[in-house]
């Protein structure tokens, strides 16, 4: 079962992946051409058929594969870099600064992640796969933060931690031989799902009109702009949607088959 | 000059007071047991001696470790000071050792910082050997194999003898072992009593040893500190202390040790 979940999540993801770097070669149609008629069923020039503005389909969903992996990767990069230095950090800090990082954090992560991110795309003005990035991985980063401080915390009340700092072990060193390892492991997966809602976050951003602009547009573009023509055309909203489900789930079931093999207590295990 | 020397030391959580003003002093070669009811302060008094008490607590007063000042000295200033004067062991052997570091790389760190603190180098084969032959001097019967083990493979007094282990390949002058034979069962107990005792005598260390145990703190003591509520009781030569008891305290918890002792026996 375990490994079932692990299989079908690289197989989402593979597919996914493949997807979006087929579209830095090679899409059936440029996606930003108004190439069709408006609105027309899917054909045989136009698989998917084509947008409001004649525009492939097909192509542009593809392309939204790439933005969303995209998107969802960078985030979670500079969530993952930014949340364990800072929280890590923290737990090192005296008493007094420490206390007042957990505040913060905890005020920040009480801003939904759409708030914080529509924030940080009002305030650099104009939106593009950047801000994007830099808005969800920053708030990402608060709940990594918070994880990797406590993480941290519960290492470093160890007493082999102790017993190591009174052999004359440094901070440094401290950090890179027992810290780090033993936080490491909860924080991927961790990351893994956050991987996911980031990918959310995107979508949703983009839906508000806050992502990146088209022609390199989003799920969460195509979804909006697919709405107002349901009827007419559902396979407008279907198609992204779909692709949304199953990069989303797939990242999931990597989580959950990453924290099986990550499994952080190997204490008693074998 | 003494090697410990602890004057009218208070620790502090915010405005808690935890510890109030206890004095004691540690020669080299000396062992000194610190005793007392369960939350009396005795962790806090071990830690507070090598500036590693938790964040949040402060201590106060003097303490001097080789005639120099842990209270108030920064961290950066304390780390090479501690290596090579005190170390410490705990009670619990589950917590003892990094559970995703084999022992053997565990045990290699001090000695490699050991090592380089009297500026020698070592290559792998001598640190294996050091390594070895500091794992049979704590009666640890197939080295080779916990040294390639993770902490989760052997067993828990097997774990609190690596702890040991590690702590004097410090080569340190002051071990400070608090509870270390708590978490064991009374045979093991006893062996490891008997190992630190003997390591203790053939290495010249001075001991701090923590328990409430007093039967185990009389068997390794000379003198003791009798702790109550942060404050010590009653001081003196282990004999005196168990024999003629001076404060009501210590009279009590000798007393309830004699009870607990009956009951064992008159049970089995
Ligand atoms: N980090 C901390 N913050 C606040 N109070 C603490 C902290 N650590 C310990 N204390 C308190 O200090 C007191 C003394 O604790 P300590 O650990 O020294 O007791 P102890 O004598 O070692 O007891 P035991 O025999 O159970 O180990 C206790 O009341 C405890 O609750
Ligand atoms: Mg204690």
């Amino acid at each position: 079962m375990k490994r079932l979940t692990l299989r079908l999540g690289l197989l989402l993801v593979g597919f996914n992946l493949a997807v979006g770097l087929l579209t830095f070669f090679w899409t059936p149609h440029d996606p930003g051409a108004m190439i069709g008629g408006r609105l027309s069923p899917p054909s045989w020039t136009h698989w998917a058929g084509t947008d409001r503005l004649g525009r492939d389909f097909l192509s542009q969903v593809m392309v939204g594969a790439r933005i969303a992996l995209l998107v969802g990767a960078g985030a979670t990069l500079l969530g993952g870099a930014v949340g364990i230095s800072l929280g890590v950090l923290a737990a090192y800090a005296r008493r007094g600064l420490d206390d007042a990082f957990a505040a913060a954090l905890d005020i920040l992560i009480a801003f939904p992640t759409l708030l914080l991110a529509m924030l940080v795309v009002a305030a650099s003005e104009t939106a593009s796969l950047g801000t994007a990035i830099l808005a969800i991985g920053l708030a990402m980063s608060a709940i990594i933060a918070r994880l990797a401080r406590i993480l941290t915390k519960r290492v470093l009340a160890q007493d082999y931690v102790t017993a190591a700092r009174c052999s004359g072990l440094s901070w440094a060193r401290l950090t890179r031989t027992h810290v780090l390892p033993n936080i490491l492991p909860t924080l991927a997966v961790a990351l893994a799902a956050q991987f996911g809602l980031a990918v959310i976050a995107e979508a949703s951003l983009s839906y508000l009109g806050l992502g990146a602009p088209p022609p390199n547009a989003s799920w969460g573009t195509l979804l909006q702009q697919a709405q107002s023509t349901v009827h007419r055309a559902p396979i407008g909203v279907i198609l992204p949607g779909l692709a949304l489900v199953s990069l989303v789930l797939g990242i999931n079931f990597l989580a959950d088959g990453l924290r099986d093999l990550l499994d952080p207590e190997r204490e008693g295990a074998e | 000059m003494s090697l410990l020397e602890v004057r009218d030391l208070k620790i502090r959580a915010g405005a808690r007071r935890l510890v109030h003003g206890v004095g004691f002093s540690l020669g080299a070669g000396e062992r000194l047991g610190l005793v007392g009811e369960s939350g009396s302060g005795k962790s806090l008094i071990a830690m507070s001696l090598v500036g590693l008490l938790a964040p949040g607590l402060r201590a106060e007063g003097s303490v001097k470790l080789d005639g120099r000042e842990v209270v108030g000295r920064p961290e950066r200033d304390l780390t090479p000071l501690r290596g090579s004067l005190a170390a410490v062991v705990f009670q619990d052997p589950r917590a003892a050792l990094d559970p995703l570091m084999r022992i053997g790389a565990q045990m290699a760190a001090p000695i490699r910082r050991r090592a380089r603190r009297e500026g020698l180098s070592l290559d792998a084969r001598a640190l294996k050997a050091e390594m070895i032959a500091a794992l049979e001097r704590v009666a640890i019967s197939e080295p080779e194999r916990i040294l390639a083990a993770f902490p989760h493979e052997v067993s828990g007094g097997q774990r609190q003898r690596v702890a040991i282990a590690m702590a004097l390949s410090c080569r340190p002058r002051l071990l400070i072992a608090d509870e270390p034979t708590t978490a064991l069962d009374v045979a093991t107990q006893a062996e490891i009593l008997d190992l630190l005792d003997r390591r203790i005598r053939e290495e010249g260390l001075a001991l701090l040893f923590i328990s409430h145990d007093l039967p185990v703190v009389a068997r390794i003591a000379d003198r003791v500190v009798v702790m109550r509520r942060g404050e010590a009781v009653e001081e003196g030569p282990t004999a005196r202390v168990f024999a003629r008891p001076e404060h009501d305290y210590t009279r009590g918890l000798i007393a309830a040790a004699r009870r607990l002792e009956q009951a064992l026996e008159g049970g089995s």
